[in-house]
């Protein structure tokens, strides 16, 4: 099959490899679906394609460590083809799915299942989270064991509450056992109560149940404790509060071991976006205040927070068609991870190197990936953008069944043009 | 545009009236006005109380949670403007059945209503339906959730000024669970807009939002030090589900810390007026002496409450009749 995969050269460009500290004008050679050379194109290879990408940036092809694909079981929303299609334009090569399908991911039957309609689809890489307990009920450990032969990256219990302390105990325990790292959205359920905006004014003012900072610090506390007492390795997803990364660095000081992501809305949005009840805004954790936002920033820049992912969740139309409170939470966001990064260079809070190093690198060393980076020999996945290209983002034309996205009608600076998945170009804006 | 307030016209005129947030002192002082001529229309004693301002209009009474006294005088406001009523309860019909509010919303606008008064337990269910229905409708929020209920504060405003005239020099005190009240929310906005002196709210910090200074209020969490020289005190209801748990110890505790008693009221303005939404809660937010006593004007507060959704209705469905009209002649 391998020898059927056209070789290119994609030339002219400006490659960004942060794992291999590479940013300068090299060409990038492709053969046999693998990396064969940076910089001059070795002696005897033609490529049967070039790429030329003058003025543009090329990169390793983007990792999200935290996605919805919707199916098995909720295709209404979104499906294996159509959310790894949305990726491919959105030059992400590598998609990690949360476990929280119906049936939910924590058997090796499901996990299969995932991995045939991924492959199928060929658009991108699909890696799954296994579910930390069975059916995710937080009752009963799920086979992790089986599960990592099965392929998972690691297990999470996917946001849903674990019945008491001794149960995560027991579990992080259990996945240490094997080297299994924990993905942990940290809650305490009890302070969240029906929370679905930040306690703040916003909660204040509009009288909607407020979710606050503390039901997320509290967690991150229990959930640092027990990693220190069972050596488990927790990996925290989607933060939203300052204090938790202020938390988490300490703890990592203290050496333990841990990582931490944050979704790219995060980085952008703050509790007054969700005034006037905008279910777009309607995320869980929620947006929380400026300051959060901005410290959150700092930690992108600084290293704290190794990974921006997307936590996409694309749903039907009518999944956001509700009172505030009522209505569904997530962001179809895919299309976004990248722009929404690159605004953060527009906006110096980041150098374009550690931006692209957050989408591909750290999130890749988060989830024990060999992926993420360009050196000789490696898979090749690389992603090309534009980095000059205005473009507005219109529901009507988002890839992904879903477009529930807050981002509608923002104006974004830089647009991918090419993405290779394993040697093969799955997206060509020019074609 | 974002605060762009979909409650109004393009020309200024109320076309929802959904929260009091957004609206300016002129057009509050216009509701009460209106509301004004409606009670002395009652006060004549005429045997029918009617008039013909809204006649060929229906009105539907959408109430997504149980109330028996706020359906009632909106479905009385609606008759004595001459308006056909339809009154739904949906808490026990069509969303129990799995259709959603947008589904239900759908089949009333297939009816040719009006008029929505809505009532739901989610907050912000009134801007929802609002932004939502097809747009001839105006929708009039009668609760939502914790956000507003902004009827209830205008009949309090409406009372208030028939005992005190001006507000700028007033002290206002709103003393209860003030987290879970859209009663308290609403009080707030009118009463800062109609430009008090001070509005203070008092609770335990249990019942007190986030940063309660946030919402232009003075916070206190001692009932004599809050009603002190105040010049209009608004008791809270309490709700039953609260009074247990782990907001409040007990309906004892919470009556010998905030129940408004005849001896504390010596601390407040010898004229001071003392206002409750109802239903009461006697001995658990004051006491019965305090209740019917001289200073109470909770009954006052019942009969303006049908002259502020009567000033409320005509106003939103007259607003529609004259840009009508103006499409008419143009």
């Amino acid at each position: 099959m391998s020898d059927s995969i056209p070789s290119v050269s994609i030339i002219n460009g400006r490659l960004v490899d942060p794992a291999n500290q590479v940013d300068d004008m090299l060409d990038l050679h492709i053969s046999q679906g693998h990396i064969l050379a940076t910089g001059d194109k070795p002696a005897g290879f033609e490529p049967d394609k070039v790429i030329d990408a003058s003025g543009k940036i090329v990169c390793p092809g983007l990792i999200d460590l935290s996605v919805r694909l919707r199916e098995p079981g909720l295709e209404s929303k979104g499906t294996i083809a159509t959310e790894t299609r949305a990726a491919a334009h959105a030059g992400i090569t590598t998609l990690i799915t949360l476990p929280d399908t119906s049936p939910v991911t924590d058997s090796p039957a499901v996990m299969e299942l995932i991995r045939r309609r991924a492959k199928q689809s060929g658009h991108a890489r699909v890696l799954c989270l296994g579910a930390l307990t069975k059916n995710l009920d937080g009752k009963e450990l799920s086979e992790m064991a089986a599960l990592q032969n099965a392929g998972c990256v690691a297990v999470t219990n996917a946001g849903r509450p674990l019945g008491n302390t001794l149960i995560e105990r027991r579990a992080l325990e259990y996945a240490s056992t094997f080297g299994i790292k924990v993905f942990i959205k940290p809650e305490d359920r009890h302070l969240r109560n029906k929370g679905c905006v930040n306690e703040g004014i916003i909660s204040s003012r509009l009288g909607l149940p407020g979710y606050p900072e503390a039901a997320e610090t509290v967690a991150v506390a229990r959930d640092v404790a027990l990693a220190e007492a069972t050596g488990a390795y927790i990996h925290f997803q989607c933060i939203s509060a300052a204090k938790s990364v202020n938390q988490i660095n300490r703890a990592c000081h203290d050496g333990i071991q841990l990582s931490v992501d944050v979704a790219a809305h995060q980085l952008h949005l703050t509790e007054m976006d969700a005034d006037d009840f905008n279910t777009g805004c309607h995320v869980d954790p929620p947006l929380r205040t400026l300051r959060d936002r901005d410290a959150l920033r700092e930690a992108v820049a600084s290293g704290s927070i190794q990974a921006i992912c997307s936590d996409h969740q694309p749903h039907e139309p009518d999944a956001k068609d509700h009172p505030f409170p009522d209505s569904a939470t997530g962001i179809s966001a895919l299309e976004t991870l990248l722009p929404l990064t690159l605004k953060l260079v527009d906006e110096k809070v980041l150098d374009l190197p550690t931006a692209i190093a957050r989408l591909t690198i750290g999130p890749a060393t988060i989830a024990n990936l060999p992926f993420g980076r360009l050196d000789n020999g490696r898979s090749a996945d690389v992603c090309v953008f534009d980095p000059d290209a205005f473009w507005q983002l219109e529901a009507d034309k988002m890839i992904s069944q879903g477009k529930n996205s807050p981002f509608v009608n923002w104006e974004f600076h830089g647009k991918v043009t090419q993405t290779l998945f394993e040697g093969r170009i799955t997206y060509d804006s020019d074609a | 545009m974002r605060h762009h307030n979909h409650q109004l016209t393009e020309d200024g005129k109320l076309k929802h009236f959904l929260s009091i947030e957004g609206l300016n002192k002129n057009l509050l002082t216009e509701i009460l006005d209106l509301a004004e001529s409606f009670t002395s229309l009652a006060d004549q004693g005429r045997s029918v109380k009617k008039v013909p301002l809204l006649r060929g209009k229906t009105i539907t009474n959408l109430f997504f949670e149980n109330s028996t006294r706020t359906r009632t005088t909106f479905e009385l406001a609606a008759k004595r403007l001459s308006a056909d009523v339809l009154n739904l309860n949906i808490s026990t019909s069509a969303t129990s059945k799995g259709e959603s509010l947008l589904d239900t919303l759908r089949n009333l606008e297939a009816m040719h209503c009006d008029m929505f008064v809505v009532r739901h337990a989610s907050s912000g269910a009134a801007h929802f339906i609002a932004s939502h229905c097809a747009p001839h409708i105006s929708v009039v929020n009668a609760g939502d959730g914790s956000h507003s209920h902004p009827t209830q504060a205008m009949l309090d405003m409406l009372t208030i000024r028939q005992h005190k005239e001006d507000f700028t020099p007033l002290r206002v005190a709103i003393v209860g669970d003030i987290l879970h009240s859209r009663v308290a929310r609403s009080q707030i906005l009118a009463l800062n807009t109609l430009g008090v002196s001070e509005v203070r709210v008092i609770a335990p910090r249990t019942l007190l939002p986030y940063d309660a200074r946030s919402m232009g209020v003075h916070v206190f969490t001692d009932l004599h030090e809050g009603i002190r020289d105040v010049d209009v005190i608004i008791m809270l209801r309490l709700q039953k589900e609260r009074m247990t748990g782990a907001l409040l110890p007990s309906e004892h505790e919470y009556f010998n810390l905030y129940g408004l008693t005849e001896d504390k009221l010596h601390l407040a303005k010898p004229d001071v007026i003392v206002m409750h939404p109802g239903p009461i809660n006697r001995g658990v937010e004051m006491d019965s002496a305090v209740a019917d006593g001289e200073h109470s004007v909770i009954l006052e507060q019942v009969s303006n409450g049908i002259a502020i959704r009567m000033a409320v209705m005509s106003m939103c469905l007259g607003s529609r009749q004259e840009s009508q009209r103006k499409e008419e002649t143009a």
